[in-house]
């Protein structure tokens, strides 16, 4: 098979869109296990739950898509606030399987109950019309909705670096999970900050939900294709770092479009083949600092 | 110590093999389904599938040969060693006397490899290879619904016809996409048509937009889907994003009427393709229909109406036979006519029930005049040319 350039360059843009919603998703991953220390399984379901609440309002009532934008991840991200009050509070103290065993339980129940409201076929989302049709950037014609996405999710990957990195509140944030009750001892709130955390991390797996819903069929198992290589991005960034995830997400993004042209069949293992290989030669991840 | 250990396993072994005949001698009908239940294909089977066989049963009156029926259900999550180990469990330990393989070709290929082997009668609905009553076939194996051959057949001739000479493969890399597109492309070939690629994509992939923009690179007229639920919904949904529909036909090869619900005939329109059953074809299937909505707010799919039909000639055979012994069950199914709502015809000496096939086309929503109401049928395909013929095959038992 003879590749043009062109055809070259296509693919690696979409690969680029496909890395954009594994930099968003791993982003939240990251920024919850940074600094929760909770590997949150439950992440894919709550990007599910994003698409399915971006389509309820348009189907129910009638709210478009840029409110749901907004509205999605403030309803997703509450829901969030209520799982950690309730549930992963109780367990900061236990070992990290704990936390995964819980949320992977959450996982199975939250789209469980999506699946029997809905059915596995999925419930069809339309592009909004601000962004329908196509521009030709010379080697294709790119759909507008999907210049879109990446725009979006790359602003929203650096404004979220560098509010946890650069601000003043970023700077709490991460002494709070270093040492709770010496920063406690300054005043500052911890318990409220973490679960302000949590809730702003499953916020962006919401969001990425809503963004996702015009482009792939709204189903309830859409998560789960997706989450596994959101994971595999992660460990291959290093747990915990941020910029590192995001970086990752699109890099890897992009490797899966080449993998898709040289050979389609590897195209959902290259992630774990390079994962497995990062692994063995630097077991912290691309970006994750030695222990 | 390690002799009396053992000594008591073989008994406790022979005691559990005492249960299993014991509960075949009482004649009892058990039958059991694994399908996918929750995965990418769980709506066009799945647990109305279930439903629509409960509803034979019913019908049936609940009895066989004096004895109740029992249905027993299990989701494969479309693993073939999952399927298989279930239906050994099912016939070792609960005395099932008929194994029902729903969608997925790989868990059916599995599935009726272990029911040849404990000789338990086999049917399957939904799987569409044809290598399970082709290379592999069994004298335990009835294949009800459609096959890959039959799909292709129907499609590929139509298309071909109209002028879609030069086609482009989209195909799932498993079992079944692979024998959908060999099949496929046996009828372009014949018709004059030529391949010029295939691009083969993991089961349930989420994002096809690369895999598509392949296909328009190629030039070829026609973008052949050889895929199924999930993934066909998600390959129409990008190309229309792609604006691939336009320069490209597409066929899909396999499309239930769960797609198209779940597309919308906005997204569907004009899509041609083949299959075994249609709700509102003439008052029989609309009756059958009505009754199934009722009970599950859905308009059957063809695969759920043949689960019916299915159960119910399974019963019928028993009855007749007045056992439930496989062999001489499978004999009575190979010499009955088969005749309702779903089907006329016959089950052949390869497993194939044969039975007419429909073309069908998704019409346009001018066209739609009430819910559900989404497929017009263009021809009526007669199931003695529709399925491999008696010179394709390569089944032993049909020599």
């Amino acid at each position: 098979m003879t590749v043009t350039l062109p055809a070259l360059l296509s693919q690696l843009l979409l690969g680029l869109v496909n890395g954009s919603f594994y930099a968003m998703l791993s982003l939240g991953l990251a920024v919850i296990f940074g600094l929760l220390g909770v590997i949150n399984f439950a992440h894919g379901a709550l990007f599910m739950m994003g698409a399915v609440i971006a389509w309820m309002g348009a189907t129910y009532w009638s709210i478009n898509y840029w409110v749901m934008l907004l509205l999605a991840p403030l309803l997703v991200g509450a829901f969030g606030i209520v799982i950690e009050r309730l549930l992963l509070r109780r367990i900061y103290r236990l070992d990290p399987l704990y936390g995964l065993l819980l949320t992977l339980g959450l996982t199975l129940l939250i789209e469980g109950a999506f699946r029997s409201a809905y059915g596995v076929s999925g419930l069809g989302y339309d592009t909004p019309e601000l962004l329908e049709g196509a521009t030709s950037v010379g080697f294709m014609m790119l759909p507008n909705y999907r210049a879109w996405v990446v725009a979006v999710s790359v602003a929203v990957c650096l404004a979220t670096w560098f509010l946890i990195e650069k601000t003043r509140l970023g700077a709490y944030l991460r002494a709070g999970t270093e040492n709770p009750r010496l920063v406690e001892a300054f005043g500052i709130n911890v318990p409220l900050m973490v679960m302000l955390t949590y809730g702003f991390g499953v916020a962006l797996a919401a969001f990425a939900g809503v963004l996702a819903a015009p482009v792939i069929q709204v189903t309830p198992l859409m998560g789960q294709n997706l989450i596994i290589v959101v994971f595999a991005v992660v460990v291959i960034g290093g747990m915990g770092s941020i910029m590192g995830s995001v970086l990752t997400g699109l890099g890897l993004g992009v490797i899966e479009g080449l993998t898709k042209v040289f050979y389609p069949e590897a195209s959902s293992t290259v992630v774990f083949l390079i994962m497995v290989v990062v692994l063995l030669v630097r077991p912290a991840g691309l970006f994750g600092k030695e222990a | 110590m390690q002799d009396k250990t053992r000594t008591v396993l073989t008994l406790a072994l022979a005691a559990a093999g005492l249960v299993a005949t014991a509960a075949h001698a009482q004649e009892k009908v058990k039958i059991g389904l694994v399908t996918d239940m929750s995965g990418l294909y769980a709506d066009l089977e799945g647990k109305n599938g279930a439903i629509a066989m409960q509803m034979a049963i019913d019908d049936f009156g609940g009895k066989v040969l004096g004895q109740p029926i029992e249905l027993l259900t299990a989701d494969h999550q479309n693993k073939p060693d999952i399927a298989a180990s279930k239906a050994r469990e099912w016939i070792d330990t609960q005395g099932v006397t008929m194994v029902f393989g729903g969608t997925n070709s790989g868990t059916a290929l599995a599935t009726a490899k272990v029911a040849a082997e404990k000789k338990r009668v086999y049917f399957n609905n939904g799987a569409g290879t044809s290598v399970l009553t082709n290379e592999q076939c069994s004298p335990y194996t009835v294949h009800y619904a459609y096959d890959t051959v039959a799909l292709a057949k129907g499609t590929g001739s139509a298309v071909v016809d109209r002028g879609g000479k030069s086609w482009f493969f989209l195909t799932a890399d498993y079992a079944f996409g692979h024998a959908l597109e060999a099949d496929t492309t046996t009828v372009v070939k014949a018709k004059g048509g030529t391949v010029v690629g295939a691009v083969r994509h993991p089961l349930s992939a989420s994002d096809f937009s690369s895999f598509l923009l392949q296909a328009q690179n190629s030039k070829a007229q026609i973008l052949g889907l050889a895929n199924a639920g999930g993934d066909t919904i998600n390959a129409i949904k990008a190309a229309r994003e792609f604006g691939i529909n336009k320069s490209m036909k597409i066929a899909g090869l396999l499309v239930f009427l769960t797609d198209i619900h779940s597309l919308g005939l906005k997204n569907t329109e004009g899509l041609l393709h083949t299959t075994s059953w249609y709700w509102d074809r003439n008052d029989a299937s609309r009756q059958f229909g009505q009754r199934f909505f009722e009970k599950t707010k859905r308009m059957p799919t063809d695969v759920q109406a043949a689960d019916y039909s299915a159960v119910t000639t399974y019963l019928k055979a028993v009855q007749t036979a007045k056992t439930t012994d496989s062999d001489k069950v499978m004999a009575e199914l190979k010499r009955m006519k088969i005749d309702d709502f779903y089907g006329k015809g016959y089950i052949r000496e390869d497993g194939s029930f044969i039975h007419d096939m429909y073309l069908v086309e998704a019409k346009s929503q001018a066209e739609s005049k009430k819910p559900w109401d989404y497929l017009k049928v263009i021809a009526t395909l007669p199931g003695e040319q529709i399925f491999t013929t008696k010179a394709e095959t390569k089944c032993a038992l049909w020599k």
